[in-house]
């Protein structure tokens, strides 16, 4: 490339008409009528800082990286296929590749500039690569237990927030050794293996429920190892974008912590996962109701307001489009129908609503828990489909019980609770929900899609009321 | 050299503010694809790879920067991809069906 004056102006330029299409992105995503507009100008923003890049004197030779950008494109395209029920563990996945990015520029950057690596330089450049390799290890076990290659229960063993935490101190301690002292460059290899075996260990303990906190967390993380990069890279755009992220994941890990009743330290230090306080083994065998779909189809047709509460239980059943169907069935009739969404419904933030809306429910449909809470009192029929612990009215009345606390679902407040389970087993959280033993709640046992869709059969069929 | 650190900070401290505000006004309701966005806005990483894999300073520098960029595009177009894919799916009551 022949050097001409200004190229470096104009490459600045790209970057800084970058970092303002970044942030109005952002900003088009409040709400879902503009949001595409923002996908539109970040891919814009992206273009236009990689061809202002391609630009650099500095690049004397193109080949790897023509051949990096065509093979990242290769495997990018089916990760942006991805069935929406895999959306999760196509997050997760995502969140590995960008921390193993910034690692991998991070440890090139240390041996390039070693052993005159300036004290804040040093810092920095720590941070990102402690940030980027434990966000990649954590971020693969993550995916692996969404995608269910791995197991999805817990493993907890004793001591384990200690040889977590010692083995975090031990990463920070090498790090800081080597801001004073840059030239013992065989201890560089530490601050990349210690926190890539941390990122194993702080994702075992984790259970489904908690995943998405977790992927929340591990995001900020991504965002923060990405800024960290900036700052080595000295540039501008980086540290901005990377602070966006990170202050995304930021928000979100607090939702997420608040909507579990987790204290935010609690959530920042991995020291999520199970308390264990002592899961009951034997339970007392109540009384419930139970009803039949012919049953359930009769409440709802003479229904006139309808809240469903779907959690993951749906999602795994794939009964949406089932729900769907009975959402129609319903509207049809007059009834009011609404979904109230809990923020920790599903394996992350706003799974709930991709699965509905993908089913095509209308948005305006979808409530977060704040909208819907007040309007139970005048709700006929709550339906639950897969949730369990979000509406469990001890967190709200029992002071002994573990999730005492939690913002949950007020179903208990409708007129008839109806829960659509496989049995009697107990939540995650491993408590006894007192909503099913209530006058007013019918069980209905089986599995959400067979049984929406029998219920759906049932008021499309026989069904004379309405 | 340590100005320039300085100035970073401030832009670091900027942005990490104009971020929480902006992201504090995103509905729940979009709470999925704001992830998969800003994880794709994050691949800008890609930026700095390129320029390691390019300016070939060592023969260890170019292959961890290839690799980088190959990650950093996967999350770039996989990601772009799948966000508008999912906003592309809500709709509101009333908007007419094609």
């Amino acid at each position: 490339m022949t050097p001409f004056p200004g190229t470096d102006t104009i490459i600045e330029l790209t970057y800084l008409i970058a970092t303002a299409l970044f942030v109005m992105s952002l900003k088009w995503m409040s709400s879902p009528t503009t949001a595409r507009h923002g996908v539109w100008a970040g891919e814009l923003g992206m273009l236009l800082a990689i061809v202002g890049t391609l630009l650099n004197r500095s690049i004397v030779d193109y080949k790897w990286v023509a051949i990096a950008l065509v093979l990242g494109t290769i495997i990018g395209v089916p990760l942006g296929k991805v069935q929406m029920t895999a959306v999760p563990q196509r997050t997760a996945l995502s969140h590995a590749f960008g921390a193993c990015c910034v690692t991998l520029v991070g440890t090139a950057e240390f041996y390039l500039r070693a052993p005159a690596v300036p004290r804040f330089m040093m810092s920095v450049l720590s941070m990102e690569v402690i940030l980027g390799s434990l966000t990649f290890t954590g971020s693969l076990m993550a995916a692996g237990k969404l995608q269910e290659i791995l197991p999805q229960r817990p493993i907890t063993f004793k001591g384990q927030n200690l040889v977590n935490l010692s083995m975090f101190l031990i990463a920070v301690g090498v790090a800081v050794y080597l801001v004073f002292h840059p030239d013992h460059t065989y201890l560089f290899p530490a601050i990349l293996a210690i926190p890539l075996l941390f990122g194993v260990m702080m994702i075992i303990p984790i259970g489904g429920a908690d995943m998405p906190t977790v992927i929340s967390l591990l995001n900020a993380y991504a965002g923060l190892s990405a800024s960290a990069m900036g700052f080595v890279l000295d540039s501008k755009l980086l540290i901005v974008a990377g602070a966006l992220d990170g202050a995304s994941g930021l928000i979100l890990s607090v939702n997420m912590s608040k909507a579990m009743n987790r204290s935010f330290s609690n959530v920042l230090f991995g020291g999520f996962g199970q308390e264990q306080a002592g899961a009951k083994g034997a339970k007392e065998a109540r009384p419930v109701r139970s009803a039949s779909p012919e049953e359930a189809a009769e409440i709802l047709a003479v229904a006139s307001k309808v809240v469903i509460v779907p959690g993951y239980g749906m999602a795994v059943a794939q009964a949406q489009h089932k729900v769907r169907e009975l959402y129609d069935n319903l509207t049809k009739r007059g009834i009011d129908v609404k979904f109230a969404i809990h923020p920790v419904a599903g394996r992350m933030p706003g799974h709930m609503n991709v699965l509905l809306a993908e089913a095509d429910i209308p948005y305006d449909k979808l409530l977060d828990m704040d909208e819907i809470n007040g309007e139970f009192p005048q709700t006929d029929v709550a339906l639950i489909i897969g949730a369990n612990d979000v509406t469990n009215p001890a967190a709200r009345t029992d002071a002994s019980s573990p999730i005492f606390g939690m913002p949950i679902l007020d179903v208990d407040k409708a007129h008839t609770v109806m829960v659509i389970k496989r049995s009697m087993a107990a939540g995650f959280a491993g408590i006894d929900n007192p909503l099913y033993y209530l006058d007013k709640t019918l069980m209905l046992f089986g599995d959400a899609k067979g049984f929406v869709g029998s219920i759906v059969r049932e008021l499309s069929g026989g069904g004379s009321h309405g | 050299m340590k100005m320039d650190l300085f100035t970073s900070a401030y832009v670091f401290l900027l942005a990490a503010f104009v971020g929480l505000e902006v992201i504090r006004r995103v509905s729940p309701l979009l709470h999925t694809p704001l992830m998969s966005l800003t994880n794709a806005l994050d691949a800008i990483a890609v930026v700095g790879a390129i320029l390691l894999a390019g300016e070939h300073k060592t023969t260890l520098s170019t292959v961890l920067g290839t690799i980088a960029i190959v990650a950093a595009t996967s999350n770039v177009v996989g990601g772009f991809f799948i966000t508008d894919r999912m906003l592309k799916m809500f709709k509101a009551s009333r908007s007419p069906k094609p």
